[in-house]
C-alpha cells in the first residue's frame, strides 16, 4: 500500500483540481444520503436497534479475549483452521504460505479492506501468485493500478467513460468494435471475463463482517455474489478478518445486520449474506477442502480499553463518509492511508502510526454528521480529539501552529489581558474592514482568504457587548 | 510463542483480565447457550397469510419475481411455464432434494433435470429454501447434496421453492429452526441468505441486476 496521508495537504490540492474526481463525487453527495434516509425511515426500531448494536460490540470486546477463545474452538470442531496474525507481515505470511502449500497459482479475491490494510495483493505478487479481484469496484480499481477511495464503493472515483477506456485497454481478446456505451454492457462484460477467473482459482480470500463466536461461523454481506463464487469454487477458502469482528450469536449477528445495509446503501439487506463454517462436509458436492481463518490485530489491542476502544464497534458501512462534507470535497485518496473519511480519521493514526497520519485527525469541520449517522454511535470527533490531544503532546503539529496555541494558551490564562488584546485587535480590524465589510486578504489569515472572504468584525468584542447589554438591562429595572 | 498467544495476552493486558475469572466465563457461557434475541422489528410479526404477504412485497420490491402455487404438485408446470415466458431453455440443475424429487414431474415431459453440482454451464437452477424471512423477502438455503450451494450462484436464473408454512417473521425464528435441526452451536457449512438477484452499483452508482450471481430470482411459495 501506498500510504500518502503524510502529504495529506498536496493531496487535498490535486483532488480538488482533479475535474474527473468532482464529476465522480457528485453520485457521492446525493444517491448514498437519499438512500440510507429512505430506509431508515421505513424501519421504526432504527434507533432503539442501534443501541442494541452498541451493547452487542461493547460486551463482545469487553469479554474479546473469552469470545475469541469460544469462536475458534467452534471453527476447529467444524474442521477448519484459525491463524493469529499480530501484524500486517505476520498476515501475509501466512496467506503466501497457505497458497504456497496448496502450490496456487491464481488466487480471486472478494472485496476485503483488511486485505487492502496488510497490502496483501502485492506482496502475493511479489512471489508468483496472481490475485484476483472479483468485486466490480475492486477490479475495475485493480486494472488500474489504484487503491479503493471508499470502503463500499471502491470505485466511487471512477466514471463510466475511464472504465470503459480501461476495459478496451485490458479485454484486448474481445472484439475491438463491440459496444461498451452502457454500464449493463459493462458489467456483462466483467461478469463474463471473471467467470473463467473464478473457475480457474486455486485458493479464495475473502474478508468477514462478521466471526460468530457461538457456532465458529464467518459472514460475508455482498450484493454481487462474486464473494460467494469466490469461497464456493476452488479447493481452499481463506477469510481475513481483524478481532473486533467477533459476535456472540447469530442473534447478535443479526441485530447488527439490519443496520449495516440501510446504513450503507439503503438497502434492507444486502443481496447475499452467507454464513460459512468451515470446510465441505463428507456429502457436500461443493465447497472448499480446506478452510482458513486469519484474525488481525494490527494495532487494535493498543485501542482496547483505551479511548479509542468505541471505534472497535466499527461495522465499516461507509456512512460517516457518505455524509461527510470533507469527504464530499477531496474523495478517499486524498487521506492516503487505507481508511478514508472519519473512521479513516481515527483508525489510521491507530493502524499506521500518527506520525504519518496526523493529518488526518483534522481535517474535520466537526460539523457531527458522521456520528449523527454512525449505526454504532461511535463518536467519531470526540476521537479526532483525542488524536489532535496526541499531535500536539508529541510535537507534531507545524511549529507555526504550536506556537499559535501557546499564545493563544498565555493569553487565555491572564482574562484582563485577553480581554485587551482581544478588543484591540477588534478595534483595529472594525476600523480596517468599516468600507467593504470584508476582507480578501488578511496576514496570517491566507488559508481562509485564499478560498473565500474573510467578514470584518464589528469593532467590538463578545464580552463588551454583553457587558454594554447588562448594563444597558441594569439601567432600565 | 505463537500468534495466538501474543494476540490473547495483548487483549488482556489491554483489557487488564487473566482470562480466569469466573463471572466473565459465566456471562460468556451463559449468553452462547442462550442466544437470546435483542431487538425484533414488529414488522414481521403477523399471522401465517400476513408472513406470506409481506414475503412477497419485500422479494418483489428487490426485483424478485413471486408466484403462488396451491400445492407441491403444481411446482412442475409453474417451473415450465416459467422458463417458456422467460424464453429460457427447457432444461434445469437441481440437487436431490427429496422434495423436489418426489414431484410430478412426469407432467412436464419436455423439461430436463440434471442433477448434481452446477459447473457454470447451466442456464436454470432450481433449488428448495429451508426458510423465507417475511421482514426483508429474503430465502434461507442451506448447502449439502440436497441443495449443493453452486446452484443458488452459478445459473443465470434462479428457481426456488418455498413453503408458505416455512416463511419466518423474522431471522430469529430461523436461527431457533436451525439450532433445532442441525444441534447448538453447529451450522451447514454454508447458509445462503439471499435477498434478491444480484446486482451491482459500482459504475457510477447505478444499480444493474445480474452481476456475478443469477440475473433473474424467481420464488415460488407453496401451499
Amino acid at each position: 500500500m501506498n500510504l500518502t496521508a503524510d502529504r495529506f495537504k498536496d493531496n487535498v490540492r490535486v483532488a480538488l483540481d482533479d475535474d474527473q474526481l468532482q464529476r465522480a463525487l457528485t453520485h457521492v453527495r446525493s444517491n448514498f444520503i437519499e438512500r440510507r434516509a429512505k430506509a431508515v425511515d421505513a424501519l421504526p426500531e432504527f434507533e432503539a436497534l442501534r443501541e442494541a448494536a452498541r451493547a452487542v460490540k461493547d460486551h463482545a470486546l469487553t469479554h474479546l479475549d473469552l469470545y475469541l477463545e469460544a469462536y475458534e474452538t467452534r471453527v476447529a470442531e467444524s474442521g477448519g483452521h484459525v491463524h493469529y496474525a499480530e501484524t500486517a507481515a505476520d498476515a501475509r505470511d501466512v496467506i503466501l504460505n497457505i497458497c504456497r502449500k496448496a502450490g496456487a497459482r491464481t488466487v480471486t479475491k472478494g472485496k476485503s479492506m483488511i486485505a487492502e490494510e496488510v497490502d496483501l495483493n502485492n506482496h502475493l505478487e511479489a512471489h508468483g501468485v496472481e490475485p484476483v479481484e472479483t468485486d466490480l469496484g475492486e477490479y475495475i480499481i485493480q486494472l488500474r493500478g489504484e487503491v479503493p477511495s471508499h470502503i463500499i464503493a471502491p470505485a466511487v472515483h471512477v466514471n463510466q467513460d475511464q472504465v470503459e477506456a480501461d476495459f478496451r485497454r485490458v479485454h484486448t481478446h474481445l472484439a475491438a468494435e463491440r459496444d461498451l456505451a452502457e454500464p449493463t454492457s459493462l458489467l456483462a462484460e466483467a461478469r463474463g471475463v471473471l467467470r473463467d477467473r473464478f473457475l480457474a482459482a486455486d485458493v479464495g480470500i475473502t474478508g468477514a463482517n462478521f466471526l460468530v463466536a457461538e457456532t465458529g461461523t464467518s459472514i460475508i454481506v455482498t450484493n454481487e455474489g462474486n464473494g460467494d463464487l469466490t469461497q464456493i469454487l476452488p479447493r481452499i477458502h481463506i477469510v481475513i478478518a481483524s478481532i473486533e469482528k467477533i459476535v456472540p450469536t447469530l442473534e447478535d449477528a443479526t441485530t447488527i445486520l439490519r443496520l449495516l445495509a440501510r446504513s450503507a446503501t439503503g438497502q434492507d439487506m444486502s443481496v447475499y449474506t452467507t454464513l460459512s463454517t468451515g470446510p465441505r462436509r463428507p456429502d457436500d458436492p461443493d465447497g472448499p477442502d480446506e478452510y482458513h481463518v486469519v484474525i488481525l490485530d494490527n494495532g487494535r489491542t493498543a485501542m482496547l480499553g483505551t479511548e479509542f476502544q468505541d471505534m472497535l464497534r466499527c461495522i465499516r458501512c461507509g456512512a460517516c463518509m457518505n455524509h461527510c462534507p470533507v469527504y464530499h470535497a477531496v474523495g478517499g485518496h486524498a487521506y492516503g492511508a487505507t481508511y478514508p473519511g472519519p473512521m479513516g480519521q481515527v483508525l489510521d493514526p491507530a493502524i499506521f502510526g500518527l506520525k504519518a497520519t496526523h493529518d488526518l485527525p483534522n481535517a474535520s469541520t466537526f460539523c457531527g454528521r458522521c456520528e449523527s449517522v454512525c449505526p454504532m454511535k461511535i463518536p467519531l470527533p470526540k476521537m479526532m480529539r483525542h488524536w489532535r490531544d496526541k499531535e500536539f503532546e508529541r510535537g507534531l503539529s507545524p511549529a507555526p501552529q504550536r506556537w499559535g496555541i501557546r499564545a493563544w494558551a498565555f493569553l487565555a490564562r491572564r482574562p484582563a489581558l485577553y480581554r485587551l488584546a482581544t478588543g484591540l485587535m477588534m478595534r483595529a480590524l472594525g476600523n480596517l474592514g468599516s468600507d467593504r465589510g470584508r476582507f480578501q486578504m488578511l496576514p496570517f489569515a491566507g488559508g481562509w482568504t485564499a478560498h473565500r472572504d474573510l467578514p470584518a468584525p464589528e469593532g467590538r468584542t463578545f464580552m463588551s457587548a454583553y457587558r454594554a447589554k447588562a448594563q444597558n438591562k441594569g439601567r432600565k429595572t | 510463542m505463537s500468534g495466538r498467544d501474543v494476540v490473547l495476552r495483548k487483549v488482556r493486558r489491554a483489557l487488564g483480565v487473566t482470562g480466569e475469572e469466573a463471572a466473565r466465563r459465566s456471562a460468556v457461557a451463559e449468553r452462547l447457550k442462550k442466544s437470546e434475541p435483542n431487538i425484533i422489528p414488529e414488522r414481521g410479526k403477523r399471522d401465517r397469510e400476513g408472513r406470506v404477504a409481506l414475503f412477497r412485497e419485500m422479494a418483489e420490491a428487490v426485483s424478485a419475481t413471486v408466484e403462488r402455487v396451491a400445492a407441491s404438485d403444481d411446482v412442475p408446470t409453474a417451473i415450465a411455464r416459467y422458463l417458456r415466458e422467460q424464453n429460457l431453455p427447457a432444461a434445469f440443475r437441481a440437487g436431490a432434494d427429496p422434495a423436489i424429487g418426489a414431484l410430478p414431474w412426469d407432467r412436464e415431459p419436455n423439461l430436463t433435470r440434471l442433477s448434481g453440482a452446477s459447473d457454470g454451464r447451466d442456464t436454470v437452477g432450481l433449488s428448495c429454501a429451508i426458510a423465507g424471512v417475511a421482514e426483508s423477502g429474503t430465502l434461507v438455503l442451506v448447502s449439502g447434496p440436497d441443495n449443493p450451494t453452486t446452484i443458488n450462484f452459478l445459473p443465470d436464473a434462479h428457481i426456488v421453492m418455498l413453503s408458505a408454512d416455512d416463511i419466518a417473521g423474522d431471522y430469529e425464528t430461523v436461527w431457533q429452526r436451525m439450532r433445532e435441526r442441525f444441534g447448538a452451536g453447529k451450522a451447514p457449512r454454508t447458509v445462503n441468505l439471499v435477498t434478491g438477484p444480484s446486482r451491482s452499483a459500482d459504475i457510477e452508482q447505478t444499480l444493474i441486476l445480474g452481476a456475478h450471481g443469477p440475473r433473474a430470482l424467481h420464488i415460488i411459495v407453496v401451499g
